[in-house]
């Protein structure tokens, strides 16, 4: 979870779900058994956090999402209150506008990570994690282990792993976003995913197409 | 070593269409329907034949696992597939989830069919956006070819997968916490016994396996126990997806048997350590949660489960973190313990207080601001965290400090020499 001490800022005063939410909903809540919806709330308070990143540029689950939620799924407030605060990808306040999420556990910190959060401070002017910068684009935090570890050190913006990252493609990256530009995720050395840099060394026969 | 002709994972770095038309061209969805058409008792038979074992981490047999799953039941059954992959060097399961989600979503069909499951919930770890994605469409196609759903494949059953999206928390790997989490809870732990297959998901009986395990089942079943069994070594048969990270020159995920010399592993295949064999200080071979291995260790060591426990460590997940001289080892591990710090759900004292204090005496031992004495001490709450906890999370921030006592206690001793040299202690680091 976010930190929930820092600069002050307002809770929405409603929230409901628009017709994109809606059908998101719909399709979600289906996969659980008859009485068991509680199972979807942690998709639920997703379609919060993305709707609020619709409406108003930031992603984050105010309190009246997490009531729509508990109201939607028949779950008392604090229950939904209890998951959306036990779990590390809800951010209990408005963050900026690309959340920048440093993973500093020890296969990334192996390989410079300490650099890709130097480089995001220097780039962005935050200082800490769980900071926003002045300009309100960019929040940083630190992350643990995002399961990318061959692919060390990671950069995740939002949803999107950039990896095999150094300071200088921190700089570029965060100049394209700037920029409005979105650069493609994955490997900045244009290596194929998890396979060795320069090519895989197995698996080197086309499979019987 | 492996062949290709030996391997399950044909399109591991995605280099191919990762889904239907793609997957068939590799041969997943052939005449699954006959593989059913076996019945439950022949495929768990098989299953138990081939000595898989768990690839999630414990290295329980897979096999017997499902053979601990009602016969009959009056209450629906589940698969739950534990795609959480959140154990640091981790990053096997990714692969699978995005580019051969068919041979999970087969394996869900097999082995929840195996067990006599209505439906498989496949947990996925919420960074995982893109994989989740893939994974959603793979199972779309699935449903629409007629693979799952009613009547799956033509046998006659009716199956289900259904994709979960988790939110960010290690602890969810942990199965019963994961149940939890997929009922709508916080992911805490539930004692045990009764164990899910006896009261799992929503009250029913479930069984958890990774996604790996899950994975290579169907090529299991298709080419048989003993072809299998000709794979690795005994009591360790078959192959296993490898992630090698850290301070090696070519990082990579690399499919191979079981039973490779880490040194090969290591050379073939990642491009040798950094510097050089001789540049290696140490090695954890199987995920954050196993003890290192010093470099005499890593010589000739071969990655198994027996080969590994027999040195005090574990195989894990298989993830190897390699760290050449150059490295703080008593920083690597000091993250580590921040790591069970963090993610520690609180609910037993003995790991809610004592990976906090673990992390603070480790954070000290960095700097050297400690005594000798204090490494006794921290040995010693090791003791009193690990097997006093509901999950295994308490263990897992025990070893890895354990591991560091055993093999780097002189560089921690001379630390806190170093440190007791300098004329003015707040200038060390
Ligand atoms: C703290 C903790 C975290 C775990 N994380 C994972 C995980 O991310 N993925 C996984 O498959 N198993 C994980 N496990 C192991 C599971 O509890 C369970 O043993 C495993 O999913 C069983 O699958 P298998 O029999 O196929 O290996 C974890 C265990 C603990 C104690
Ligand atoms: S050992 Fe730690 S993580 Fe596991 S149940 Fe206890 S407090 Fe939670
Ligand atoms: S340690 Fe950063 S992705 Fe695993």
């Amino acid at each position: 979870m976010a930190a929930t001490n820092g600069p002050a800022f307002e809770q929405p005063a409603s929230f409901a779900f628009d017709a994109d939410s809606e059908a998101e909903l719909a399709t979600i809540v289906a996969r659980y058994p008859a009485g068991k919806q509680a199972s979807a709330v942690i998709p639920a308070l997703y379609i919060v956090q993305k709707q609020m990143k619709r409406d108003t540029g930031s992603a984050w689950v105010p309190l009246k999402g997490m009531d729509a939620v508990g109201a939607r799924l028949g779950m008392p407030p604090i229950r939904v209150y209890e998951v959306a605060t036990f779990y590390f990808m809800f951010n209990m306040k408005p963050i900026g506008k690309f959340h920048l999420q440093v993973c500093t556990t020890t296969p990334c910190w192996l390989r410079g990570s300490d650099a890709v959060t130097a480089a995001c401070q220097h780039a962005t002017g935050i200082k800490n994690f769980g900071e926003t910068s002045a300009d309100g684009i960019f929040t940083m935090t630190e992350v643990e282990c995002l399961g990318a570890c061959v692919n060390a050190p990671i950069l995740q913006v939002d949803d999107d792993f950039y990896e095999d990252m150094d300071a200088g493609k921190v700089e570029a990256l965060l100049a394209a976003l700037r920029r409005g530009e979105r650069p493609p995720a994955g490997s900045m050395t244009g290596r194929q995913t998890s396979a060795p840099e320069g090519g895989p060394t197995t698996l080197l026969f086309a499979p019987e197409a | 070593m492996l062949h290709d002709k030996d391997r399950i994972f044909t399109n591991l770095y995605g280099q191919h269409d990762p889904f239907l038309k793609g997957a068939r061209s590799r041969g997943d969805w052939d005449n699954t329907a006959a593989i059913l058409s076996r019945g439950r008792d022949a495929i768990i038979q098989e299953m138990k034949d081939s000595g898989l074992r768990g690839r999630g981490g414990a290295g329980f047999p897979t096999g017997l696992k499902w053979s601990f799953m009602p016969k009959q039941s009056d209450r629906p059954c589940y698969l739950v597939v534990n795609g959480d992959e959140s154990e640091p060097g981790t990053c096997k399961d990714r692969d699978i989830l995005r580019h051969d989600p068919h041979k999970l979503i087969e394996g869900c069909l097999v082995a929840g069919f195996a067990m006599g499951a209505c439906a498989a919930y496949i947990y996925v770890r919420g960074e995982f956006y893109d994989e989740i994605v893939a994974l959603q469409h793979a199972v779309d196609e699935a449903y629409e070819a007629g693979l799952i759903g009613k009547n799956a494949c033509g046998s006659g059953y009716d199956y289900d997968v259904f994709v979960h999206r988790g939110a960010g928390a290690y602890i969810c790997g942990e199965e019963t916490a994961l149940i939890e989490s997929l009922e709508g809870k916080k992911g805490m732990p539930r004692m045990k016994p009764p164990f899910p297959a006896g009261v799992g998901l929503y009250g029913c009986p479930s069984t958890v396996n990774n996604v790996e395990s899950i994975a290579v089942a169907p090529t299991i079943l298709r080419r048989g126990a003993a072809w299998f069994t000709s794979l690795g070594r005994p009591n360790n048969a078959g192959q296993k997806l490898f992630c090698i990270s850290g301070h090696v020159n070519k990082p990579c995920n690399v499919e191979e048997e079981l039973g490779i010399p880490l040194r090969e592993l290591i050379e073939r295949y990642a491009g040798g350590v950094r510097g050089g064999w001789d540049n290696l200080l140490a090695v954890i071979p199987g995920g954050a949660s196993v003890p290192l291995m010093p470099k005499a260790t890593c010589d000739d060591i071969l990655m198994d489960f027996d080969s590994l426990r027999a040195v005090r460590s574990g195989l894990g997940t298989a993830a190897v973190i390699v760290m050449d001289k150059s490295t703080d080892v008593i920083k690597a591990i000091a993250r580590l313990s921040k790591f069970y710090m963090h993610e520690s759900c609180g609910q037993c004292t003995p790991c809610r207080e004592g990976t906090g204090w673990m992390w603070r005496v480790m954070t000290r031992m960095v700097e050297g601001r400690a005594t000798s004495d204090e490494i006794d001490t921290l040995e010693a709450v090791t003791r009193q965290v690990e097997g006093h906890t509901i999950c295994a999370l308490g263990d897992a921030a025990a070893w890895p400090i354990q591991g560091l006592i055993r093999h780097f206690r002189p560089v921690m001793e001379e630390r806190i020499a170093a440190y007791r040299k300098k004329p003015m202690p707040m200038a060390a680091e």
